[in-house]
């Protein structure tokens, strides 16, 4: 068991979500950066789609009480075992009683900590991935076991050196595709998105960023259709919502641009205060 | 199968097909025949296909290299002549409590339109609803039906929580709440039914093109159901409609 001492600021446990319950309203989930996730869990040798934890502006503080193998990925929190540094992205072992806390945020926003094989928390409709009304728990709060399997007694570790390059926790350009309406947007406000830079407001979480810059809108609201994660949407007072993966599985409001997968995890790790510009992305040669 | 549609590339993975924009039984038939054959036609990989009023998300399992290619081929399964896919649509008699205390805008409701309570529970449970496609929250029903005489705008502020079961009406719509929400329709009753189950197969009993019929019962007969519903052992009565 994993014994949570201190749960953070919104610390939950994601794999990739639930990619065929649409039909029922079901949304998305999973986690906001999957780059930054898939990579903790290839450091230790885990499927891709291994539930993790994901910690969000403030990590956690948390007690193993079997031997295992972490890997840490995403955000820098200054993160420390029994108050000795660790680096990010090496399979590290630890032992029954060490405590493993994530300190000062210093790049990026979300961190991501995989254990070998991966979380053992309940499976609903097909995802460990937590969400109010899904899952019993939509986040972890302090005293939560989480259980993992104990490391088998004839373990050797082989970790392949895996080179990760980070720059995208440095990136502001959020590549676009047109959304479904953004061809109903006029010149100048399709020239206005594709050129100024948005500033992330304080309303951003795991189902919506809202940014602070407006758009003169004068798009009427459309007929409920689908949108996913990375749908970015105009409301009738000019704001611009981008959804992210909790976000729900339809909406009214024009669909004005649609993040590309890897925009999506550059934006998930970005916060309150930052600035994005998004940029058109080239359509691929045939 | 004889709607003009336009295809338009979404995201890496998907393609949003898109009929004229109107809001239409027929319509719903046609993107729920055109779902079918795609799920029944080889060659695709696909993850989720996702519909509402008269749109349909098609989410590939893998990024689309040629979306021209895979675009003519939906086309080709849209106007092909298979034979049509005959779905089985229920209709499903749903138990709701108007009393009072759970219905706490139909008071205003009834001075709004001038029209008595019982009218308005009247006039609710009368018509037979159709379930155009689920959305908006896990188990939400998207309804089609509703009396014009009962249509209500939305309250300008939302409710900060809105019980699980309140069955509400907002503009021209009706709808029941599936879990504790936080929602600006009208609320006019409750039910004991359970809309999202994740410990069931198949969580939402309802599917799109089923329909729904409300029917009144008393706050007795709704704490009796409550408990069956609460065992599990409560079956909703339903009939199909297009055997």
């Amino acid at each position: 068991m994993l014994k949570v001492l201190h749960a953070g600021f919104y610390t939950s446990v994601q794999d990739f979500g639930r990619n065929n319950h649409q039909y029922i309203g079901v949304p998305f989930s999973g986690a906001m950066d999957k780059k930054a996730a898939t990579f903790a869990n290839a450091i230790l040798g885990n499927n891709p789609n291994e539930a993790v934890l994901e910690m969000t502006m403030l990590g956690a503080k948390v007690q193993f009480n079997q031997p295992t193998v972490v890997a840490i990925s995403g955000a820098d929190m200054d993160t420390k075992i029994n108050n000795t540094k660790i680096l990010r992205y090496k399979a590290i072992v630890v032992n029954s009683g060490d405590v493993l806390s994530f300190g000062k945020l210093k790049q990026g926003f979300r961190a991501y900590l995989a254990v070998l094989g991966g979380f053992k928390t309940p499976t609903v409709l097909g995802s460990k991935s937590m969400y109010a009304t899904i899952t019993e728990n939509q986040i972890i709060k302090k005293g939560d076991a989480l259980s993992y399997n104990t490391i088998p007694s004839n373990y050797r570790p082989s970790f392949a050196s895996i080179k990760f390059n980070d720059d995208y926790l440095k990136s502001s350009t959020i590549e676009v595709f047109k959304g479904a309406e953004f061809d109903l947007l006029s010149k100048e406000q399709q020239e206005q998105l594709l050129s100024q830079p948005f500033t992330i407001s304080k309303d951003n979480n795991r189902m919506a960023y809202q940014l602070a810059e407006t758009l003169e809108n004068t798009l009427e609201p459309i007929i409920t259709s689908a949108v996913l994660p990375g749908t970015v949407q105009l409301t009738p007072s000019g704001k611009l919502i981008v959804l992210m993966r909790d976000c729900q599985t339809t909406g009214g409001y024009p669909r004005v641009l649609q993040l590309t997968e890897e925009a999506l995890n550059i934006l998930a790790q970005k916060f309150t205060g930052a600035s994005v510009s998004f940029k058109l992305k080239a359509k691929k040669k045939k | 199968m004889n709607h003009k549609l336009t295809y338009k590339p979404y995201n890496e993975k998907s393609i949003l097909v898109e009929w004229p924009k109107v809001i239409d039984e027929a319509i719903l038939n046609d993107i729920l025949q055109f779902k079918a054959k795609i799920e029944a036609s080889e060659g695709f990989k696909i993850m989720s296909l996702t519909h509402a009023y008269q749109s349909l998300l098609i989410h590939f399992k893998k990024e689309i290299d040629d979306f021209d290619a895979i675009i003519n081929q939906l086309k080709d399964i849209y106007s092909s002549k298979a034979e049509v896919i005959q779905l089985r649509q229920k209709l499903w008699k749903i138990p709701v409590c108007y009393d009072s205390s759970f219905g706490i805008d139909l008071e205003f409701i009834s001075k709004e339109k001038n029209i008595s309570i019982e009218e308005i529970i009247e006039r609710h449970s009368k018509a037979i609803y159709k379930v155009y496609f689920i959305g908006f929250l896990p188990g939400f029903l998207y309804l089609g039906g509703l009396d014009d005489m009962l249509a209500t705008a939305r309250k300008a502020t939302p409710r900060q929580q809105i019980d699980k079961g309140s069955v509400a009406i907002g503009g021209n719509q009706t709808g029941v709440y599936p879990s504790d929400s936080p929602g600006g329709w009208n609320i006019i009753g409750k039910t004991p039914i359970n809309f999202f189950n994740v410990n069931k197969s198949e969580p939402c009993f309802a599917k799109a093109g089923d329909c729904i019929q409300f029917y009144q019962i008393s706050k007795e007969e709704f704490n009796d159901i409550n408990t069956l519903v609460a065992h599990d052992v409560y079956l909703i009565e339903s009939e199909v409609i297009n055997a």
